[in-house]
């Protein structure tokens, strides 16, 4: 009897506590996102938004912290280096970005739609690169870039001179060896070259899922109205790609800005001869992390993002409208 | 029903299509060697790995394997604790894939299955962040793991992503997918706190998505480079891409030792990937595709 008439309240508050941990609940599972983002995310961007206004050497502690205003950003704009560094991005960003999407698309379009058998062996093969350790993968590539006994130059010398290709590749063996990493000319197609190599498997499979929710029936109701292979391509994947398109060209343009990994083993760490492959996120980190000059890095990096920013709304205003509307 | 006809209608296509066999050859060929070229520096590494100095730096290069492997991997391990960073790169891998598991599903968990206040603009933010670049807040990050005293440390690596938005994204969405909401109300009739729910039946459900989730996780760490080579400072603390880059720049680089190296930082990620490279492609491809 007696455990009856204490069960009552206990229960009232079970129920009550039961509702209180179900509401508290969602919050309480998503707050380790936003605490690690408040500590690790957003107090860094503020923080470093106020650090490109000081003068400050790590080594010296955070009292030497000194106010310069925008001293960092003015010294910057007339810094030789740090626009060689944005002419080198650029460069890099469009000479591995706009091959990586003129090979995806139609690659994508022979997975898909050309061939039967096969399909994710290929697109494997293809995407492999993508995963695997940028540092890893620069570092074989800067054999394969060697001068006198890289793969390439031999290859090259071998096509050169062999009769059956000669008449194709004769033209190249007076340049050869072609010094990849030590000449200025050089450094940026070869890091352009191993740039594409590595991510445009990565828009083929971006590009493929994009074909896969065009209807068959578009391509069928052409093929009966005659449409070649090639029409099909030119008239209905590429106009309902389009978005798709939009998508991946903008991750091609923010990723690109940002290259850091493959410059940065294929020059030593250095940028190279004359700085020729030194991108802004090398220049960042050199600045920040080599000359100890915080202030003036975390500028590089706001100047850097706004960059990219900048890009991105070019991409969007131009190509926004076509790429984003909705396709009825 | 529908078997017949739709196999008559892609014979159809064929012949319309003009799809001979010599064309159908020739774009399997050239797919196929596009592929082989694809594949060829894998290929190289391994071989060049089994190699010595001499034989890397000839004409012409050596094409299939060699006896020197061995050798390569105790002269490697003469410059580098490789053994260790292995270990190094491993362990943080696996932590910040065990808890951007555990963190990223909880909170996708939320999102897709309860109704709350400021649920949506907190989730616009999370996805939000994504847009951020990381380049932005690397000077910072060196200072905050300078102030907790985390430098030269593994959780200087693994804490701040494990709770990161592309798995919190890519979790809501299979939650989303694959959990009925009557499971919610079930589990509660049965007086399991939301935590169990999320446990005792969430979880179960979306094990194929967490698979996903901790694989590209795990890739991501294991390749890290620009973090670990800001905060880690000491040869014994390094993770492999730190530790390969060491190698550089040395008076008489070792190729083979180095591609030795290269060799070990790539293994792992292809024995994943010849397991679950379709998990790995869709996951990766879902994440972006819908964000």
């Amino acid at each position: 009897m007696a455990r009856t008439t204490t069960s009552t309240p206990q229960l009232s508050w079970n129920i009550r506590l039961n509702k209180l941990q179900r509401r508290v609940a969602p919050y309480v599972f998503i707050s380790p996102f936003f605490i690690l983002f408040a500590v690790f995310g957003l107090f860094p961007i503020v923080f470093s938004m106020y650090l490109s206004l000081q003068e400050w050497n790590p080594i010296q502690g955070l009292g030497t912290m000194r106010y310069i205003g925008l001293e960092n950003y003015t010294w910057l704009m007339g810094d030789p280096w740090f626009w060689r560094s944005i002419t080198n991005t650029l460069w890099i960003a469009f000479a591995s970005g706009i091959p990586q999407h003129l090979v995806a698309i139609p690659l994508a379009f022979a997975l898909s739609r050309g061939i039967q058998s096969f399909r994710h062996p290929l697109t494997a093969a293809y995407f492999l690169p993508y995963i695997t350790s940028a540092v890893a993968i620069a570092l074989v590539f800067q054999t394969i870039f060697g001068t006198q006994f890289g793969v390439l130059n031999q290859t090259l010398q071998y096509l050169a001179t062999a009769p059956w290709s000669a008449w194709l590749f004769g033209g190249l063996a007076d340049s050869l060896p072609v010094n990849w990493l030590g000449r200025a000319p050089n450094i940026k197609p070869a890091i352009s070259l191993l740039v594409w190599w590595q991510f445009f498997g990565f828009n083929v499979v971006l590009y493929a899922a994009g074909l896969a929710t065009i209807p068959k029936d578009y391509y069928e109701a052409a093929q009966i109205d005659g449409a070649s292979g090639r029409q099909s391509f030119f008239h209905i994947t590429l106009p309902l790609l389009r978005p798709m398109i939009f998508f991946a060209v903008t991750f091609t343009i923010i990723g690109n800005l940002q290259l850091f990994d493959q410059p940065f083993i294929l020059t030593d760490g250095t940028g190279g001869t004359g700085q020729a492959g030194m991108t802004v996120a090398m220049y960042l980190y050199r600045t920040g992390f080599e000359w100890l000059e915080m202030g003036t890095a975390a500028a590089i990096s706001w100047l850097l993002f706004l960059l990219i920013g900048t890009l991105t709304v070019i991409h969007f205003f131009f190509f926004g409208r076509s790429g984003l509307e909705r396709r009825d | 029903m529908s078997l017949p006809a739709s196999t008559l209608r892609s014979a159809k296509r064929d012949e319309r299509s003009g799809r001979s066999p010599v064309g159908q050859f020739f774009l399997y060929l050239a797919l196929i060697a596009l592929a082989l070229l694809t594949l060829f520096p894998f290929y190289w590494m391994f071989v060049l790995s089994t190699h010595s100095q001499s034989a890397i730096f000839s004409a012409p290069p050596p094409l299939w394997f060699g006896e020197f492997l061995e050798r390569n991997f105790t002269a490697l391990q003469a410059r580098l604790p490789i053994l260790r960073n292995i270990w190094n790169s491993l362990y943080i891998a696996l932590m910040a894939t065990v808890a951007t598991m555990f963190f990223a599903s909880l909170a996708g968990f939320a999102f897709a299955m309860y109704d709350f206040r400021f649920k949506r603009p907190l989730f616009a933010f999370v996805i939000g962040s994504l847009m951020i670049p990381p380049l932005l807040g690397i000077i910072p990050y060196y200072l905050i793991i300078q102030f907790l005293g985390w430098l030269d440390t593994p959780r200087a690596i693994w804490v701040p992503g494990m709770a990161g938005a592309f798995g919190i994204f890519l979790m809501r969405q299979y939650v989303a997918s694959s959990m009925p909401r009557e499971l919610m109300d079930a589990g509660r009739i049965d007086g399991a706190s939301e935590f169990r729910i999320y446990w005792n039946i969430a979880l179960p459900i979306i094990r194929p998505g967490l698979a996903t989730l901790g694989m590209l996780t795990f890739i991501g760490q294991w390749n890290n480079f620009l973090g670990p080579l800001v905060v880690l400072s000491s040869r014994e603390n390094y993770t492999i891409p730190v530790a390969l880059r060491t190698l550089q720049g040395q008076a008489a680089t070792d190729w083979g030792a180095v591609l030795t190296g290269t060799a070990l930082a790539v293994l792992p990620l292809l024995i994943i990937f010849v397991l679950a490279s379709r998990q790995v492609i869709e996951g990766l491809v879902a994440g972006s595709v819908k964000g």
